[in-house]
């Protein structure tokens, strides 16, 4: 089982990242579960978002606790909640930063990727949303086939989002990939 | 504006299909709950947003939008009004659900008592939340087991795909005992969580559950007059509640009956019988007894425990009311230790699952039953918690109540 967590700030489309995340490996044939927990129901109180993916149903209701991977949607929330707890030695961290890891979090010795998220979504979205970019670069580790990401996308945002903004969200989500892909080396 | 909201329908309902287009899908549970209330066709649904509840009612508000839905839907001023409304529209000979919880449930108690006193067959499903105060909007189990004794059958469901299940059986015990059901899922936990589930198809369901029709002279009818709901005097009011007792009691049998029913029809069980789910008991030298989706954790808990070879099992509750004391007693006799799991607490004494099974066990069982709470206003329940509890069964000597993973 790979358990995924997922923090930023009520708004941002924390949870939607981790429906997508869940519908896209669900559309590979696996068996996830996504569930996300909220702290006070307002705009930018943290909130943090849970994906599990099995070949199996998965039975257990637990949070994740030890993730495989932790995608940090806003930076800011690092000083205010202990994000790393439970993170193992092999932990993929990914955060929506311009900084580098080593400026960003200097001294945590997990393997982190930071990317520009808010830049490349303001450039192909024009706005800071950036729940699809981290979905990009968070596919460059975990692999999903292309055409269940973007159906992901599809199902997920199409009751909300005019088919315009999910052709640009599907858009941002390649562009991070390839992102990750030229700045970073991959397993 | 008229013309964007039309194409927003349309846009709408067309990932709707295509959400739909397979035979297993990956839904969220109140999205799951809101399709299958859709296929079940209530004539009436009425009901006031609450949290966890919202994504429910806000799904059969947008099918009622889009004319998927063909029910009238009422936003009530609260849901006093909306478990009024749906007393009325049920005493008309009609099917009705509404969904609610916490303190909108409490807000109902007194039409819940009319409408199971009255027999009249509407479903409830409850997003299990905590009850204030403090104000809390996370999941535990207490609004529900408040309203214990209104008179309404109720069902926890462990997954998605029971709760789905669980409100077709619902609506044909609702429409054959003349009595209210309530369907437990637990609030965020299950409403909130997508994960994989079959949605059954509109002919499987018209089999299993066919159009309500109920009887004539037991509904509201100007060709034939009847009276529902009048005063009792001393006289009577005794044997109708008696009979009332006996009719919610003797429904075991019939939910057994319809389980099997339903397995036929769909190929696929709620639990052993829809009453209760025995994991692993055979050989258990300790069981433990809850109900919900704090069922899944146990059973990976009791997976791994037994890795290291300790015998420890689970009997799930299915049907809290009524309360199959026989199917119950079976699976536990032979166990040394019961730990009885509650996400509620009756306040003064212990949980409240916790008395249901002494009760049941009364000179059935020499095994330590005690009374262990958990999660209470959304506190996560891990599986270290589950190997807490057995480490504390056997250990203390005292049968007093624990309260697990809260400090002092």
């Amino acid at each position: 089982m790979k358990e995924i967590r997922i923090h930023g700030r009520g708004g941002q489309g924390n949870v939607k990242l981790a429906e997508i995340i869940a519908i896209a490996a669900f559309e590979d044939g696996k068996s996830p579960q996504a569930f996300p927990s909220f702290g006070v129901e307002r705009r930018g109180a943290p909130v943090t978002a849970f994906v599990k993916i099995d070949n199996k149903f998965i039975r257990s209701r637990e949070q994740v606790y030890h993730p495989d991977y932790l995608i940090i949607q806003d930076p800011s929330i690092l000083g205010v909640e202990n994000v790393f707890a439970g993170c193992k030695k092999n932990t993929v961290i990914i955060i929506n930063s311009d900084k580098s890891p080593k400026a960003l979090c200097p001294g945590v010795s997990y393997k982190v990727i930071c990317m520009p998220a808010n830049e490349i979504s303001l450039k192909i979205i024009g706005k800071p949303i950036t729940n699809t970019a981290l979905l990009g670069a968070f596919a460059a580790y975990y692999k999903f086939s292309t055409k269940s990401l973007e159906k992901a996308i599809k199902i997920n945002l199409g009751e909300r989002l005019d088919k315009e903004i999910i052709d640009k969200n599907i858009k941002a989500m390649h562009e991070a990939y390839d992102w990750v892909k030229k700045n970073y080396k991959l397993d | 504006m008229i013309l964007n909201k039309l194409e927003y329908r349309i846009k709408n309902t067309e990932y709707r299909i295509m959400k739909l287009d397979n035979s297993k899908q990956f839904l969220e549970g109140s999205h799951a709950v809101a399709e299958i209330i859709k296929l079940i066709k209530p004539a009436v649904v009425a009901a006031y947003p609450i949290t966890p509840q919202t994504h429910i009612v806000e799904d059969l508000a947008k099918m009622k939008a889009s004319g998927e839905g063909g029910f009238e839907y009422i936003n009530t001023e609260s849901e006093f009004a909306a478990a009024s409304l749906l007393l009325g529209a049920s005493a008309t000979g009609v099917r009705t659900y509404t969904a609610t919880c916490s303190q909108g449930l409490l807000l109902m108690t007194e039409v819940l008592f009319n409408i199971a006193g009255m027999r009249l067959p509407v479903v409830i499903t409850c997003a299990n939340r905590a009850v204030s105060a403090p104000i809390n909007i996370w999941n535990d189990q207490q609004d529900a087991v408040t309203i214990r004794d209104a008179g309404w059958l109720m069902l926890y469901g462990e997954t998605n795909q029971e709760i789905i299940d669980l409100h077709l059986l619902a609506y044909k015990l609702a429409e054959t005992l003349r009595l209210p059901v309530m369907v437990n899922m637990d609030g965020f936990v299950l409403t909130h969580t997508y994960e994989p589930v079959l949605m059954p198809g509109q002919e499987q369901i018209n089999k299993f559950l066919p159009p309500y029709k109920p009887a004539i002279g037991t509904y509201l009818d100007v060709k034939n007059p009847v009276t529902l709901g009048s005063l009792a005097t001393p006289d009577s009011y005794m044997e109708i509640r008696k009979q009332l007792a006996q009719d919610i009691y003797l429904s075991s049998d019939l939910i057994k009956k319809y389980h099997t029913d339903f397995k036929k029809v769909f190929g696929r069980s709620i639990g052993d019988n829809g009453l209760v789910e025995e994991y692993k008991t055979k050989d258990a030298e300790v069981i433990l007894v809850a109900m919900g989706s704090v069922c899944g954790t146990i059973k990976d808990a009791i997976d791994e425990m037994r890795e290291r070879k300790q015998k420890v099992g689970l009997l799930k509750i299915i049907s809290f009311r009524p309360f199959a004391d026989e199917e119950v007693i079976k699976h536990l006799a032979k166990a040394k230790y019961i730990a009885v799991v509650d996400k509620s607490i009756s306040l003064g004494s212990e949980g409240v699952l916790a008395t249901e099974i002494k009760r049941a066990a009364y000179n059935q069982t020499k095994a330590k039953i005690q009374s262990f709470i958990v999660g209470l206003g959304g506190r996560d329940v891990t599986k270290e918690m589950i190997e807490q509890i057995i480490f504390d069964i056997k250990k203390d000597k005292t049968n007093k109540m624990h309260f697990i993973s809260c400090t002092d």
